[in-house]
């Protein structure tokens, strides 16, 4: 740890959400020191973008900084008024959006937008130092420097280049201080793992003191020195990164490390049952203490205060000392019956090609699908792992080459398909807040499949709804809600209830749980592999999660551009890989393993 | 540290834009081929007599037959057809039954004053209403917001003959005395020499537009403000005057031209009551005129000029939008 005087100071912040009393993060105090990255972690709803933004003095429409203090060297951003945190933002702090390709103005020239932060803060002498300084920040991240270059709009850019951008813009005028909200998220591990080696370079080159937000623990674990999980508006839990992993001692951080997969040892996933409560909400005592499995009557009393339990190493629990002892155990491997026993292939594709108009996007794919098998799919965007999932199921239709389910060869158009044959294979798309009509109850959701195929008729349609939304772990009372009164897990687990309520033989799960927090994903995970063990289930789980893919799947296809380049069982394939293509995307996943390492050596 | 190559970058193709604009040039003159088509079938579908309507009821069998010859009414459909079509390619809108004189001599002017009418409208109510939905949008929820927003729905209710015979009433006969109820502009005379008799027309346009494009600025500029790059450029120190004037104004203004093109071709139509209303000396009371004498000449050319119109308006909104929008531009 440095002892240099720290480069921001946080103290006591407080945001609220505007004309109420309701507070949205609550009592946050942390600083930075030069050169170091802090990792924030948390997940939606936690408040961690709020406080990001905060440290630049700014709050979205509908929040309000209401107290606290935000340092930099000897001015409290807080203090100042709107032209001078405008003089402050972009020059001594600035800012990493998430999403690269909506925080770029799609009508301006990529040189602008890198050229205007410094012209507006009069870097340099003249322009030609500031056209110089371009050049310079073009270099150190690894993109053209050339004018040519700089005349492009954002859309000529792939994701990648186009955080690359944002990485400049965020540090050319030399800040000393960085906010990256999850610039990541989206990008393709190969460019997340690039991305990150920048971001760590710079932020060390010139001693830049770095937030890193995200909701990846093994993310902020490869990349921070530090890291604080926040919950329910509060920090919980800050301490080294490596410490944070060994000897988590707050029970949410423990559940969070249990929820994420792991790439080396298959191992079941725990998700954390309920939700993270809403600002209003909050309970008065601990907000986690309604999740929690370490609760006593004490917890709900008051907010426990954040107090040291190791060096540098501050907790938000009563208990601590003892959940800290049972730090998170390794539950079993997943029960894999290692010798799938070579029935009849429930699907088999024989030489499949596929494409959109003249351009072939999927290559000869030769796959079998084992009755009782989940195998995942995994590819990085544009592989073309969705195209031959929606091919399987009938939603692709220009396709040749054979896709036979029990023997016979299906119809590429799903609409052609006899009857039977379409509830047999049943799809989950990704998105649970697009595929649910907001405008139906959850029942006509669940219940429609039935109507189509007409198997079930009368009173027996509740019955089944009910029972199916049990199957998945909601309650019959969910019938009458909107997808719009549900989280992001609890529509996905309609989707999946709705897809149940066919008796399908195979399950094709398309980045399911790509939209969803860790905790979240894991119960998913948790919910898909009961269903495949007690029904019999045959899934294809589609996934750029490589590590995922070890709790939930028997085998595994890994694809790059429209070829599958290697094919096997999970544990074979993650640890012996053989093709070139997985070492690579391997050694690009950030996990949590890794993360141990680089705490390790730091 | 390799990237994987993105598409290869460049500046902008301008012979794209060029093509395009070709392209959308031809696709408009196919348009007004095909409008001339429907113009000629629907005014020959008609009922009634020309010939008859042009010399009375008193007019014997001898008279209406050598009228119907003169007037080539006696020939094939397509023969009239072509022959008119023919004319319009060298700017002959044929002669007016009514007037017995060429078609442009009677319209010449009338089209001067209207395309003027609808030029100055055009010109106070686009920038006029830009600036009132985008400063609506800026302050969002507030007062200013709230009457406009009032306001603007009540005056996209009214028909525009409501607002203009209310204008009159208010500032021309009833209430005020100030302002001229009808515009009267001598033969040969031109409407900008008398510009206090051409307010109340223009107000009543301005009127008529400027709500539709008010709101929908309103409502792009609202979403462009929500936008991450706005946000972005906010949190890049940018001086608000830089982050509205470069960042959000020119990706609200987009969606906002092809409103503005549509409202600005309605005016072409809405002119016609406008004209009525102020005795304007315009296209409208020749239109007017021309169905009550039935003379097909006259009604075909306006047709086609308000057709030609529409299509000219839609060409400059489709380029104006691909000139603010760079995704689209190099897509060409």
């Amino acid at each position: 740890m440095t002892t240099a005087r720290p480069a921001i100071v946080v103290d006591r912040l407080q945001i609220g959400i505007q004309g109420s009393g309701l507070d949205i993060v609550n009592d946050l105090s942390f600083s930075i020191a030069p050169g170091e990255v802090l990792g924030l972690v948390g997940e939606s709803g936690s408040g961690k973008t709020t406080v990001g933004l905060a440290l630049l003095g700014h709050a979205r429409r509908g929040a309000e900084i209401k107290g606290g203090s935000v340092r930099i060297g000897d001015i409290d951003v807080l203090e100042l008024d709107m032209a001078e945190r405008q003089r402050l933002r972009g020059r001594v702090i600035s800012y990493v959006p998430q999403d690269p390709a909506s925080a770029l103005n799609p009508a301006l020239r990529i040189g602008t937008q890198l050229r205007e932060i410094l012209d507006t803060h009069n870097y340099g002498k003249n322009g030609e130092e500031r056209r110089a300084r371009v050049a310079e920040m073009m270099r150190e991240v690894a993109l053209p420097d050339t004018g040519r270059f700089l005349h492009n709009y954002p859309h000529e850019l792939s994701g990648g280049q186009q955080q690359r951008i944002g990485l400049a813009i965020a540090f050319a005028c030399r800040p000393r201080v960085i906010v990256l909200d999850e610039p990541t998220t989206g990008l393709d591990v190969t460019t997340q793992a690039h991305v990150l080696d920048t971001v760590r370079d710079l932020a060390t080159a010139h001693g830049v003191a770095a937030l890193y937000v995200s909701h990846d623990l093994a993310v902020v674990g490869t990349l921070a020195s530090r890291v604080a999980v926040m919950y329910a508006g509060r920090i919980i839990e800050l301490g080294p990164a490596g410490e944070m992993f060994q000897a988590s001692s707050h029970p949410y951080t423990q559940r969070l490390i249990v929820a994420i997969p792991h790439l080396t040892g298959g191992r079941e996933l725990v998700g954390i049952a309920g939700h993270a409560p809403s600002p209003g909400r909050r309970p008065p005592g601990c907000a986690f203490e309604p999740r929690c499995t370490f609760a006593i009557p004490q917890c709900r009393e008051a907010v426990p205060d954040l107090r040291p339990i190791a060096e540098v190493h501050d907790v938000r629990c009563i208990r601590a000392e003892e959940v800290r002892l049972q730090a998170p155990t390794r539950s079993g491997e997943i029960p894999r019956d290692g010798s799938v026993k070579t029935l009849q292939p429930v699907l088999s594709l024989q030489g499949v090609h596929a494409g959109y108009r003249r351009k072939t996007v999927l290559h000869e794919i030769n796959l079998d699908i084992a009755p009782h098998e989940c195998l995942a799919l995994v590819g990085e965007s544009g592989s073309g792992k969705t195209t031959l999932a929606r091919s399987i199921a009938g939603l692709h239709g220009d396709r040749w080459g054979i896709i036979n389910f029990n023997g016979t060869p299906l119809a590429k158009v799903a609409r052609t398909r006899p009857r039977e044959i379409r509830r047999s294979i049943q799809y989950v798309f990704q998105n649970p807040y697009g595929s649910l009509n907001p405008r139906r109850t959850i029942r006509q959701i669940v219940s429609q499949p039935l109507e189509v195929f007409g198997t079930v008729k009368g009173d027996q349609i509740d019955r089944r709804v009910a029972q199916m939304l049990e199957r998945v772990s909601l309650t019959a009372a969910y019938a009458n809600r909107f997808p719009d009164q549900l989280s992001g897990g609890e529509r996905q687990r309609v989707a999946i209830a709705r897809a149940l309520i066919c008796e399908p033989s195979v399950l094709i799960c398309d980045e399911v749980t790509s939209a969803l927090d860790v905790s979240v994903q894991a119960a998913i995970v948790e919910l898909l592999h009961s269903l495949q063990r007690d029904l019999g289930l045959s899934m294809l789980f589609v996934t750029h999660n490589l590590p995922l893919v070890r709790s939930i799947a028997q085998r595994v296809a890994v694809m790059s551009n429209g070829r599958i380049v290697e094919l096997g069982g999970v544990a074979e394939v993650l640890e012996n890989p053989k093709a070139e293509y997985t070492s690579r995307l391997l050694s690009d996943t950030p996990s949590l393993e890794l993360a141990l390492e680089t705490a390790a050596v730091s | 540290m390799l990237e994987r190559p993105g598409p290869a970058g460049g500046p902008a193709r301008t012979g794209g834009i060029r093509l395009f604009i070709l392209r959308r040039i031809l696709q408009g003159l196919l348009v007004l081929v095909l409008v001339s088509i429907v113009v000629f079938a629907a005014t020959q579908a008609l009922p009634g007599d020309p010939a008859r309507a042009i010399l009375g009821r008193g007019a014997t069998p001898a008279s209406l037959a050598a009228l119907r010859d003169q007037l080539h009414l006696n020939q094939p459909k397509v023969v009239q057809y072509l022959t008119w079509a023919g004319g319009l390619l060298h700017g002959d809108a044929g002669r007016s039954f009514a007037a017995q004189e060429p078609v442009s001599k009677l319209l010449g002017d009338r089209i001067v004053n209207t395309a003027f009418l609808l030029l100055v409208s055009g010109v106070i109510s686009i920038p006029l209403s830009i600036f009132i939905g985008a400063y609506a949008a800026l302050w969002r929820d507030r007062p200013f917001d709230v009457v406009t927003s009032l306001a603007t729905l009540v005056f996209a209710a009214l028909p525009e003959f409501v607002v203009g015979v209310a204008l009159v009433v208010l500032f021309a006969t009833t209430v005020f005395h100030f302002l001229p109820a009808i515009t009267l502009i001598p033969p040969g005379g031109r409407p900008w020499d008398q510009p206090i008799a051409i307010i109340l027309p223009t107000l009543t346009l301005v009127l008529a537009v400027t709500p539709y494009v008010v709101r929908i600025m309103r409502a792009s500029m609202v979403e462009v403000l929500e936008s991450d790059y706005v946000e972005m450029a906010r949190l890049k120190g940018l001086p608000e005057r830089i982050v509205l004037r470069r960042h959000a104004l020119p990706n609200a203004l987009g969606p906002t031209f092809q409103v503005i093109a549509i409202n600005l071709a309605y005016l072409a139509g809405g002119v016609i009551v406008v004209e009525y209303i102020f005795n304007y000396a315009g296209i409208g009371g020749a239109l007017r005129d021309a169905v009550f004498n039935r003379d097909l000449p006259v009604v075909q050319a306006i047709a086609m000029i308000i057709a030609g119109l529409y299509v000219a308006l839609n060409l400059l909104a489709d380029i104006a939008t691909i000139l603010v929008t760079p995704r689209l531009r190099t897509r060409l």
